[in-house]
């Protein structure tokens, strides 16, 4: 176990010597090369990247180099990536045989790879990584780790005032300052409903019980979302910390994590993390020689979406079928097992070191009046920067979309963008100035969610995006209640006969009716929300539905089963190139006379609509 | 207890803090539909049919649940609930595969009652249907899923107060469906077949076997002599389904009506618990002479049984070797009976009418069979028999009483409590009792083994010996006995368990009721009653000084306990394993 000189010591050494990373007028001779280790990097071979740099280093000896497979750095679309410190060389799209290239150019002659720059979305080549307009509007509390230190060490987390804030409630708060400085801070739950997180601490700390519990929603489910996924991977000390605080605040002395199995890379460092503390004896008895106790465990979930709903999420912990339980009681006062439990997501804990460290007042700073901090969203769809960007509260979207995300590919136009998952909705280009809070999205008709934030160009048909979101929840739903099971099934079946070109007239009342009922009576959040996607296109694109059923038209043309695909006899030099690709055999015709699809056979997948050398061949 | 004042629909009322809203409008008397709730053992909120409106609350309470607070203004009748009720019910209905007029529970069903009031006239949101196979492999219990509403109260009912855990819910969203381990039949899981599953499901999914059909068979076939005999508890009951208050007695009524069905003789199942009483009465006094295998333990209850072998095979040599009431009975018509009246045993086709589904798989135990023959060839429920009168234009309101018939009619009132929890237990100690002292009782009424509690125990004095025994009913409370006597911390002597919590008159195979009525009707206490006054009214209430059973030692059996009465009246038990193959 360390006192807190040892760990203060820790701090120093380790500063020492990373505080290249963050001190861009470094003028020693070591070079600390950041490769990205999170999922999507990951995905793209960066570890064959770090296995490279580091049997190069042994090979040829290299001294004063360090490599250090970090967290995220948000910038997904261009990954891997990897930056050299302190210079801050950004190199995006590396792959492994560029490797020899960086050291032999780079680190050992400080040339830099220019082929390898990052070229941003106005064209202009970037040297740095603040030079990107991708990070210009973003500001980094939540994420400040992540990409900057070494997730699997827990000296790196400590250098960079880790377990800073633990010891300063340790030593100097009793659990009522703690409660109020969160209160104070006016943080709101990151899991979407946005419920004041220091209010929930204060209900776990008075309810009576001679046990609590604090618990950690890493169940993140919503589809295209990875925020939570990326506080574990890139920065899981930071978890461990803020829970130990919460715990010692509410008066717990165990924790649970509740992480989704399909998140392996973060399982594993939080897993490290978790032992690495107890190492240091940051978790167990008598943390920094006070009287204060506690453990933390990790439970995996099988991949059911449910279980991220905060009772069925503790019916899962406790080794039941993930199922939500009515509420009242709600989990501050009678949570897992039976005892009070305060629970929040990633995203809050992961804000709670820096409200400790720097202040409510501070924290109270950025953002806006009812919504304060910043946010985490994991952007993507239709959007050139696919990745994950931090704001203040109060940036609209046009800013996340445009000037973050740096707007449609291919010339697009925007068409929607959905916050919220399966249970917000979809936003259109009217509502682009919309500021990000709590309050204005539901206002238009969708949810900050946790963070998902899906872009849509102008070829993306509404009904259908509807129905994506439909059939997820279809899936997911857990059974328990009717209006959920069987409601959104009914939902989704009248949007498959949208979608497929049989909508009947009364359709769209159906649909209302059947959302308007699924939302009143459903047990659970998750069944409240699902119809949500549904409302939002009717509200914003109810021409749309109505085309599927009176015209039988998708109008963006996404619905196959209600578009014809043509020749136009003018066009077609009789090549016979689309009849020789065509996979059902559907198209016919003679050699150099134009060639004709036979409807009937046409199962308009569009292969001969990309192979036409002449652009002859179109969809109606 | 704290009260706190609140207003439903108008009404302002004073109730208990503890109360849900669901429990204060039911004392004010308004009616808010269910489908999932039983009280105090499913009380999950999953049915939303008792949502209501609250003032100041964001959306809608769920009644079965919420608590009442001070103050709280209720609303349960607002268009926005009969809507939202409505649609629920109508998408629970567009699942559910409405062959009404052909199902068992046809206008005994919770669902239609609903359809009826809430005035269901068209159905709107018509879609798939999930296919389940039906499972009626097993002898005692079938299961359509296809019916299946997912309130879970039989998944409940099972886990929780049977503690068996033989069924769940399986898959996910609209493919959910309650079913058993590997999707096996439950009779190849470790259910007790004690069908306690079907007395709480609201609707056709959960039933019994169906043995009407063959006891009609046999009823028409002219070389058969078809007799049936009754249990205690079904004549406790039986009146139920004819529209008599729960708890009325319908002997008589009964024997009328299955004498009209047209049954060659009706006996009583009584007269082979006097039989059972001397059996294992002998036994009990040899074991705690011998000091051997105690506490010895009940076997009348085949739910029971089948729960022993599934989940306390090392613990069987505790088990009386006592074959069951209606098993002895059996064994006797097809042997003592036949001779007497000079009818071939093989011509013999006998019908037990029991509160139970497990004693249909009993039935056909290999065990249960006297030379060759089935001890007893079919099961009936108390429902199936009243189906078949029902079928024969019986109504048991308007019958004539009737007696049963002789040789084999005369019980005891001591048999005629082996219906209720503790009853096998006193009737043993009456007889028990008297034959180790040879001393009349001063009290025949052991009132300490009587009673609604789950586990009782007593210490009672035959005697200078102190007998120490106990009565669980309910498997829940079998589990603690049985845990208790593996690890070695009890001193029982002997010890009475049923399956069905509150003993037979709670049976599987016993009338109906809806939840309300289960929540605000004390259905079994009613009946205990019944027979507990039956007891009372008798003129023996000791099984050893039951004339028929005298002569029938004298005359055929010799002792209790001899080699005739081991061959013809005890069985074995065995170790069941699952999943094996």
């Amino acid at each position: 176990m360390k006192t807190i000189n040892e760990i203060n010591e820790i701090r120093e050494k380790t500063l020492s010597e990373i505080s290249l990373r963050k001190d861009i007028n470094y003028k020693g001779n070591e070079k600390h090369i950041l490769v990205c280790g999170g999922t999507g990097c990951t995905s793209s071979h960066s570890d064959k990247i770090i296995s490279k740099m580091n049997a190069i280093i042994e090979e040829k000896n290299i001294e004063n180099v360090r490599v250090i497979r970090t967290g995220c750095f948000g910038l997904c679309a261009k990954g891997p990536i990897i930056i050299i410190r302190p210079e801050d060389t950004f190199y995006a799209m590396a792959q492994e045989e560029d490797v020899e290239e960086i050291f032999e150019k780079h680190i050992l002659n400080g040339e830099i790879v220019e082929r390898l720059l990052c070229k941003d979305i106005d064209g202009n080549t970037v040297k740095r990584l603040d030079e990107l307009n991708f990070y210009k509007k973003q500001k980094r509390v939540v994420l400040k780790n992540c990409g900057m230190i070494d997730p699997e060490n827990i000296d790196e987390y400590i250098a960079f005032d880790g377990y800073k804030a633990l010891e300063k409630v340790l030593t100097s708060m009793t659990p009522d300052d703690v409660v109020n400085e969160v209160k104070a801070s006016g943080l709101r739950g990151r899991g979407g409903a946005g419920f004041p997180t220091g209010l929930k601490w204060e209900f776990t700390k008075k309810a009576v019980g001679d046990q609590k519990y604090v618990a950690c929603n890493a169940d993140e489910g919503d589809p295209g979302a990875f925020m939570d996924r990326s506080v574990l991977e890139g920065d899981p000390h930071a978890l461990v910390e803020a829970m130990a605080i919460a715990a010692y605040a509410v008066g717990a002395t165990k924790g649970y994590v509740y992480v989704r199995a399909e998140y392996p890379i973060a399982v594993r460092r939080l897993q490290r993390a978790i032992d690495q503390a107890r190492e240091y004896g940051l978790l167990g008895k008598g943390i920094f020689g006070t009287e204060f106790e506690f453990d933390l465990e990790i439970r995996l979930g099988a991949g059911a979406f449910v279980c991220g709903e905060e009772t069925a999420l503790m019916e899962s912990v406790e080794g039941h079928r993930g199922e939500p339980r009515p509420r009242p009681p709600f989990p501050a006062n009678k949570g897992l097992f039976g005892k009070p439990t305060l629970l929040n997501n990633v995203e809050t804990y992961a804000n709670i070191t820096q409200i400790i460290l720097n202040g409510a007042e501070w924290f109270g700073s950025i953002g806006t009046e009812k919504s304060k901090g910043t946010k985490v969203f994991a952007v993507g769809g239709n959007i050139n920067n696919v990745g994950l960007v931090e704001v203040p509260m109060g940036t609209t979207l046009r800013e996340i979309i445009f000037d973050i995300g740096g707007g449609i590919p291919g010339g697009r136009e925007f068409k929607a963008a959905q916050t919220g998952g399966p249970s917000g909705g979809c936003i259109p280009a009217e509502h682009l100035d919309t500021p990000i809070d709590y309050e204005s999205l539901s206002a238009i008709g969708s949810m900050m969610g946790s963070g998902g934030l899906i872009v849509m160009d102008d070829t993306k048909c509404m009904v259908n995006i509807a129905k994506f979101f439909l059939d997820f929840t279809v899936d997911e739903s857990c059974g328990k209640c009717p209006p959920c099971r069987i409601g959104t099934k009914r939902m989704n079946e009248i949007l498959d006969r949208l979608t497929n070109g049989q909508g009947k007239e009364g359709d769209i009342e159906k649909l209302e009716e059947l959302a308007k009922n699924i939302k009143r009576s459903s047990l659970c959040g998750l069944g409240q929300t699902a119809p949500n996607p549904v409302l939002s296109t009717l509200k914003y694109f109810r021409d749309e539905y109505e085309a599927h059923i009176k015209e039988k038209r998708c109008p963006s043309g996404e619905c196959k089963a209600m578009t014809t695909v043509t020749i136009d006899k003018d066009k077609c030099k009789g090549c016979s190139l689309c009849a020789k690709n065509c996979p059902v055999n559907a198209i016919s015709g003679e050699l150099k006379s134009p060639f004709s699809i036979d409807p009937d056979k046409c199962i308009k997948c569009g292969v001969c609509i990309a192979k036409c050398p002449f652009k002859a061949i179109s969809r109606k | 207890m704290e009260k706190v004042k609140i207003t439903i629909d108008g009404i302002e009322m004073e109730v208990p803090k503890t109360y849900t809203i669901l429990d204060a409008a039911r004392e004010a008397g308004i009616d808010i539909p269910t489908l999932c709730h039983l009280k105090d053992i499913n009380e999950i909120g999953a049915c939303r049919m008792c949502i209501v409106e609250v003032e100041g609350a964001r959306g809608f309470a769920t009644s079965c649940v919420m608590p009442v607070a001070e103050g709280m203004v209720v609303r349960t009748n607002t268009p926005a609930i009969r809507d939202a009720r409505k649609v629920t019910l109508e998408l629970l209905l567009s699942a559910h595969d409405k062959k009404c007029l052909t199902c068992v529970r046809n206008k005994n069903c919770e669902l239609q009652t609903l359809a009826e009031k809430m005035n269901i006239d068209e159905l709107e949101f018509e879609g798939e249907m999930e296919r389940h196979p039906i499972d009626d492999m097993c002898p005692s219990i079938v299961r359509d899923p296809n019916k299946c509403i997912l309130c879970k109260r039989c998944v409940a009912m099972c886990k929780k107060v049977q503690k068996v855990g033989a069924i769940d819910t399986m898959n996910r969203g609209f493919k959910s469906v309650v079913g058993t381990a590997f999707d096996k039949s439950l009779d190849d899981v470790p259910c007790s077949l004690c069908g306690q599953c079907i007395n709480v499901c609201p609707t056709g999914a959960l039933s019994e076997k169906d043995a009407t059909k063959e006891v009609w068979k046999a009823l028409e076939d002219p070389t058969k002599h078809v007799v049936v005999q009754t249990a205690p508890a079904v004549r406790a009951a039986i009146g139920e389904e004819f529209g008599m208050p729960i708890g009325t007695l319908a002997t008589g009524k009964m024997v009328a009506g299955l004498k009209r069905i047209g049954f060659d003789k009706v006996f009583d199942t009584n007269t082979g618990a006097d039989l059972t009483i001397m059996e294992e009465g002998t036994e009990v006094i040899e074991r705690i002479k011998e000091n051997k295998n105690l506490p010895i333990i009940t076997s009348c209850s085949p739910g029971w049984v089948r729960f022993a072998e599934s989940s306390y095979p090392d613990l069987l040599n505790h088990l009386s070797s006592a074959k069951s009431p209606h098993q002895m009975f059996g064994a006797i018509i097809k042997s003592y009976y036949a001779e007497k009246a000079g009818i071939d045993p093989k011509d013999i086709f006998v019908v037990s009418v029991m509160p139970c589904v497990a004693k249909k798989a009993e039935s056909k135990r290999e065990e249960m069979n006297v030379n060759g023959l089935r001890d007893v060839d079919a099961v009936l429920t108390t429902r199936e028999a009243a189906r078949m009168m029902k079928q024969a234009g019986i109504d048991l309101n308007t019958i004539e009483d009737a007696e049963f018939d002789n040789p084999m009619g005369e019980a005891t009132g001591a048999a005629v409590i082996f219906g209720t929890t503790g009853g096998v237990m006193e009737a043993a100690l009456r007889t028990v009792s008297e034959i180790l002292t040879g001393k009349e009782l001063e009290k025949i009424d052991f009132e300490e083994v009587r009673g609604e509690e789950g586990l009782k125990e007593a210490t009672i004095k035959i005697g200078d010996m102190d007998v120490k025994v106990a009565v669980a009913h309910g498997l829940a409370n079998a589990t603690k006995v049985m845990d208790s006597i593996k690890a070695g911390t009890c001193d029982y002597h002997f010890v009475e368990v049923m399956a069905c919590p509150g003993g037979c008159v709670n049976g599987g195979g016993q009338p109906i009721h809806d939840a309300k009525t289960r929540a605000t009707v004390d259905i079994r206490g009613l009946r205990a009653k019944a027979l507990y006054d039956a007891d009372k009214n008798l003129p023996i209430r000791k099984s050893h000084e039951n004339p028929v059973i005298k002569k029938l030692y004298e005359e055929f059996l010799g002792e209790p306990g001899s080699e005739k009465a081991h061959e013809l009246l005890h069985t074995h038990y065995h170790k069941r394993e699952y999943f094996n193959d």
